[in-house]
């Protein structure tokens, strides 16, 4: 199994308001091509802060993280403007799109500036928006949003998908195709993707499952079968 | 097809069109401020270059008692002339039916049947006077109209003591006449002064100037030395009676147009550059909060993978999209503004032509400020956002850091409750931010304050100039100096209360290089009727016995103060040369007087005890029989009615100033309102959450709107008094840049202006903060708490 991403005794530490706050406390991890691993601890155990590193959207206190042959920590600014460009996609848990752009052209948006992109139109008929192109956001229901932010984050087909706690804002009935939409992402065009939640129901649609807890992994299971979303129920 | 991130700009600004336009408004009012100004400058600039142009306007005038037309060979053969144009001209009273009060008309002569080479008429209607006709005039058209005059009606005139019936046969404008000011009037009054032009003939053997002239105009080859021509002209003319040539830059009309326009110039300069700077400074200040809140956003683009450079880029798009919607509204307006301001120009000076076009260098000028203000204050936002770690700018900003202040121990604070707390912290918290939009109010008040004092200021000149510096009702002008006992006649007058002499005589004020064109005027001791008046002290300083009191802009011109001598040329009579003290120093706001002794000037001139002009005190009931007296007198060639000056003076101001007013509040009101708006409107998206929250919590709607607009009500009554104090310094600035050799401006604001400046700041707030209000009204809580845009 080939390697994609490499990460090695990181550390965080922010401050936020007058409070210091370790967030990562010496993390290690592997993730290997093509799977799909899911990333379950409670709030404040630091996960966020992981994916954020691990996608270039912050920076490490110390430790390393390598992609392929790039190494993230110690990049500057451009250098992980081009990682999160041309390597990574991104879905939130409040979908962040941008409200006065319509589903396609919040896809557009990122199929613009990245090299080999799907058709925009495509991408949200993957994730089964194809009725739904021309509508803004506010016309959309939460977990229609989702799916167009899951479809932005493919449309570049990026090598790694990240997305954080992307059902938190969701019901379950919502929150389910979502997760189908990442599911079938992954297979059918093999992206790496981690998925962050506290829901540990979503952890059997994993391969691996990383157990994290007061800013490192605790335990590292592994699925021998992965179980389809439409199974889950919470 | 257009790129979605272009898109975005389209939409954002669409999303954001209150704000959109009311910071529109605010680069529009610094706009339309320096279009409007430039415009109207260089459109009457042009005007009037064209205007001299084609109707042969002089370059030199000069006046003489009588000259033979022989002079006027040797006039032409002084090195530098081109063309001589010689004539006769006069003052005389006219009697309009149905007009009591006498009304002065100047006569001009013009060549038989023709036009003459020099100083053309502008016919507007009818024709020139026929060659053989003795009775046949043209009026100048603002006179007729004023009288309701048309061709073929009929005026009298007494003409050197002779009544004659006229008939009007046409009516015209002359570039020598385009402030058409009678002897001794600070204002055109149509009404009351009128020119006549008159074929040659009939007029030389009306004033028996048979075969001579009075009157001569030249004009100039090129690159031709004035003051050398000026200088050999006066003395061919000397032993004529000349009483000193003067070159364009002093005739009269042409002073005053020029006068005007350097006022116009001042104005351009000073008052629109105030504005744009006020806009610039404005736009820069919303624009840095407007992109800070969207630190999201920036975040999330750069998450895509989108370059500092690409969002830099894109808010550029988005601020130059705000630009051009304010550079759009301003241009319309600046340049709509500007032909309205140079239409009444135009009319006030009765351009028979008018050159409009908006200024492109102003346009030009105007657009790149607002443009570079607006993208150097979204910058440093943009910039902020960047610094940041994507993950970090779309976190919302960790809690602002409050601190417990010993403030808050003491009694007065335990009396304020909880939503005046968080209004006194989040000014406290971000005190840069409260200054900047405590500055934007006072700047808007400081503009309304510094627009409005100008008619406080024309009142208080006119109050002094017509009610403190001059008690009498009516000044007349001899058509030579009369000896002294001719006082008596007029004590004799109906209705006549008190009468004192008065002289003024041209005459050239010099020390060392230092030379000043203006007159002396001579009172006696006790002068009353129009005293020496000083507005530094507002107190009548005494006429001394020997040695000129000046007026302080004369002295500074010439470097003089009390005890030095001044080098006198007088232009009159003898044409005595003398050196005289200074005395006494006054501060006038208009012109600049030169007080000398009556007696003391008779003895100058060698002459006897004699008088040119009399000031009258009047009873009022029997005015209409003092007039048809007087239209009776033959020695009379100006009457000056004080009341008639003080119609036309407060005519004018009315007319011209408060179009001027209302232009320049209208516009401090777009940027009261603009900035009132926007920051309202920005806390509300800043803070939208916050307020959610409180309503979730059980806050009524006009507690969060307390809580909110409260703290815009604080900062903005911290506003209003600052921007009385900028105003005031404002209005300093304005009144140092204002001083011409025609008229200072007083420094006075009265406390109603204060107070309209502050009651329309606090209107246009007031109508801002409706507006968020009906916002917070409709907050939507659940949404608001759910996600964060």
């Amino acid at each position: 199994m080939t390697t994609t991403l490499t990460v090695r005794d990181l550390t965080k530490t922010y401050r936020t308001g007058e409070v210091e706050v370790h967030a990562l406390r010496g993390a290690n991890l592997d993730l290997y091509e093509g799977e799909l691993v899911v990333m379950l601890g409670p709030s404040g155990s630091g996960k966020s802060t992981l994916l954020n590193i691990i996608g270039g959207l912050d920076t490490a206190t110390s430790g390393t993280v390598r992609f392929r042959d790039h190494q993230l920590t110690g990049a500057d600014e451009s250098e992980l403007t081009r990682f999160r460009r041309d390597h990574v996609g991104f879905v939130f848990q409040f979908y962040n799109l941008i409200p006065s752009l319509t589903a396609e052209e919040n896809v557009a948006l990122v199929t613009e500036i990245a090299k080999r992109p799907l058709d925009p139109a495509a991408a949200l008929g993957i994730v089964g928006l194809s009725e739904r192109v021309n509508h803004f956001p506010a016309q959309l229901s939460g977990g229609e949003q989702q799916r167009v932010a899951i479809a932005r984050a493919i449309a570049k087909q990026p090598e790694l998908l990240l997305c954080d706690e992307p059902t938190g804002a969701l019901d379950s009935e919502t929150g389910i195709l979502v997760l189908e939409a990442i599911d079938q992402v992954n297979r059918e065009l093999g992206t790496t993707t981690a998925v962050i939640t506290h829901n540990t129901v979503i952890s059997s649609m994993a391969d691996r499952v990383f157990h994290i807890a007061d800013g490192s992994i605790a335990k590292i299971e592994e699925n021998a079968e992965r179980r389809s979303p439409a199974e889950m129920a919470w | 097809m257009m790129r979605a991130i272009n898109r975005k700009v389209l939409r954002d600004l669409w999303h954001l069109r209150g704000q959109v336009i009311a910071i529109g408004m605010v680069v529009a009012a610094g706009i339309a401020a320096l279009i409007m100004s430039l415009s109207t400058l260089e459109a009457l600039d042009e005007t009037t270059a064209a205007y001299y142009e084609r109707y042969r306007f002089g370059d030199v005038f000069a006046w003489v008692k009588r000259a033979p037309d022989s002079v006027e060979k040797r006039i032409a053969s002084i090195p530098g002339v081109r063309t001589v144009q010689t004539r006769v001209s006069q003052y005389a009273t006219l009697d309009i039916v149905g007009f009591a009060e006498p009304v002065m008309g100047r006569f001009v002569s013009l060549p038989a049947g023709r036009q003459p080479i020099l100083n053309q008429l502008a016919l507007r209607s009818g024709r020139l006077p026929e060659g053989g006709a003795d009775d046949e005039v043209v009026l100048n058209e603002p006179f007729a109209e004023a009288h309701d005059l048309a061709n073929g009606d009929e005026i009298v005139a007494v003409i050197n003591g002779h009544r004659r019936e006229l008939r009007i046969v046409g009516t015209a404008l002359s570039p020598e006449f385009v402030y058409a000011l009678g002897p001794g009037a600070l204002m055109p009054d149509d009404m009351r002064f009128g020119i006549l032009w008159m074929g040659h003939t009939a007029l030389a053997a009306a004033y028996d100037l048979k075969g001579a002239f009075n009157n001569v105009s030249l004009v100039l080859e090129r690159n031709t030395n004035r003051a050398q021509v000026i200088q050999q002209l006066d003395r061919v003319l000397e032993r004529y009676g000349g009483v000193g040539a003067i070159a364009r830059k002093d005739q009269l009309s042409n002073w005053f147009v020029m006068n005007e326009m350097e006022q116009l110039k001042t104005m351009s300069k000073i008052l629109p550059t105030i504005f744009l700077v006020i806009a610039a400074f404005l736009t820069n200040m919303i624009m840095a909060r407007l992109v800070a809140t969207e630190r999201g956003q920036i975040g999330l683009m750069k998450a895509f993978g989108y370059s500092n450079y690409e969002v830099g880029l894109h808010y550029a798009r988005f601020v130059i999209g705000i630009v051009l919607v304010g550079s759009v509204i301003g241009i319309a307006a600046g340049t709509w503004l500007g032909r309205m301001n140079t239409q009444m120009y135009a009319d006030l000076f009765r351009f028979p032509l008018l050159l409009y076009r908006p200024s492109t260098s102003a346009i030009a000028i105007a657009v790149s400020v607002s443009l570079v203000s607006a993208l150097l204050g979204s910058a440093g936002a943009v910039r902020q956002a960047t610094r940041l770690p994507p993950a970090q700018a779309m976190q919302p900003p960790a809690p602002a850091a409050f601190r417990r202040m010993r403030l808050w121990d003491t009694q007065a604070a335990r009396w304020l409750d909880q939503g005046s707390r968080i209004i006194v912290r989040n000014i406290l918290r971000s005190p840069m931010r409260s200054a900047l939009t405590t500055l934007g109010v006072a700047a808007s008040v400081g503009l309304l304050v510094l627009a409005m004092q100008w008619n406080d200021a024309l009142n208080y000149l006119g109050q002094s100039y017509f009610f403190h510096a001059q008690h009498q009702d009516a000044t007349i002008g001899l058509a030579e100096p009369q000896s002294e006992t001719i006082l008596h006649d007029f004590e004799h007058l109906p209705g006549v209360l008190a009468v004192e002499p008065m002289r003024i005589v041209g005459a050239d004020l010099s020390v060392g290089p230092l030379r000043h064109r203006g007159s002396l005027t001579g009172l006696k001791e006790d002068a009353w009727l129009q005293p020496i008046f000083d507005d530094a002290s507002a107190k009548v300083v005494p006429v001394r016995p020997n040695g000129l009191v000046l007026g302080t802009v004369l002295a500074d011109k010439l470097g003089v103060s009390i005890g030095d001598q001044v080098w006198l040329d007088v232009l009159e009579g003898r044409r005595p040369q003398i050196s005289m003290p200074v005395v006494g120093l006054i501060e006038t706001y208009i012109a600049m007087p030169a007080f000398v002794h009556i007696d003391a000037l008779n003895r100058l001139l060698k002459e006897r005890p004699s008088v040119e002009y009399v000031n009258l005190l009047i009873d009022r009931r029997d005015e209409a029989a003092f007039y048809a007296k007087l239209k009776e007198l033959p020695m009379v060639s100006a009457v000056m009615l004080r009341q008639a000056a003080i119609d036309s003076f407060y005519g004018t101001i009315v007319e011209h100033i408060m179009v001027f007013i209302t232009l320049f509040s209208s516009l401090a009101c777009a940027l009261g309102f603009g900035v009132a708006y926007n920051s309202a409107r920005i806390a509300l998206s800043e803070r939208g959450r916050e307020l959610a929250t409180l309503r979730v919590l059980g806050f009524s709607r006009g507690e969060i709107s307390y809580i909110l607009l409260g703290e815009i009500g604080l900062l903005i009554a911290v506003a209003l008094p600052l921007g009385c104090l900028l105003g005031r310094g404002l209005s300093e600035l304005m009144a140092t840049a204002f001083n011409t050799e025609l008229f200072r401006v007083p420094m006075m604001i009265e406390p109603s202006t204060y107070g309209l400046s502050v009651i329309v700041a606090l209107a246009a707030t007031l109508l801002s903060a409706l507006v968020v209000r009906h916002r917070l009204d409709h907050l939507d809580l659940i949404e608001v708490l759910k996600t964060r845009e």
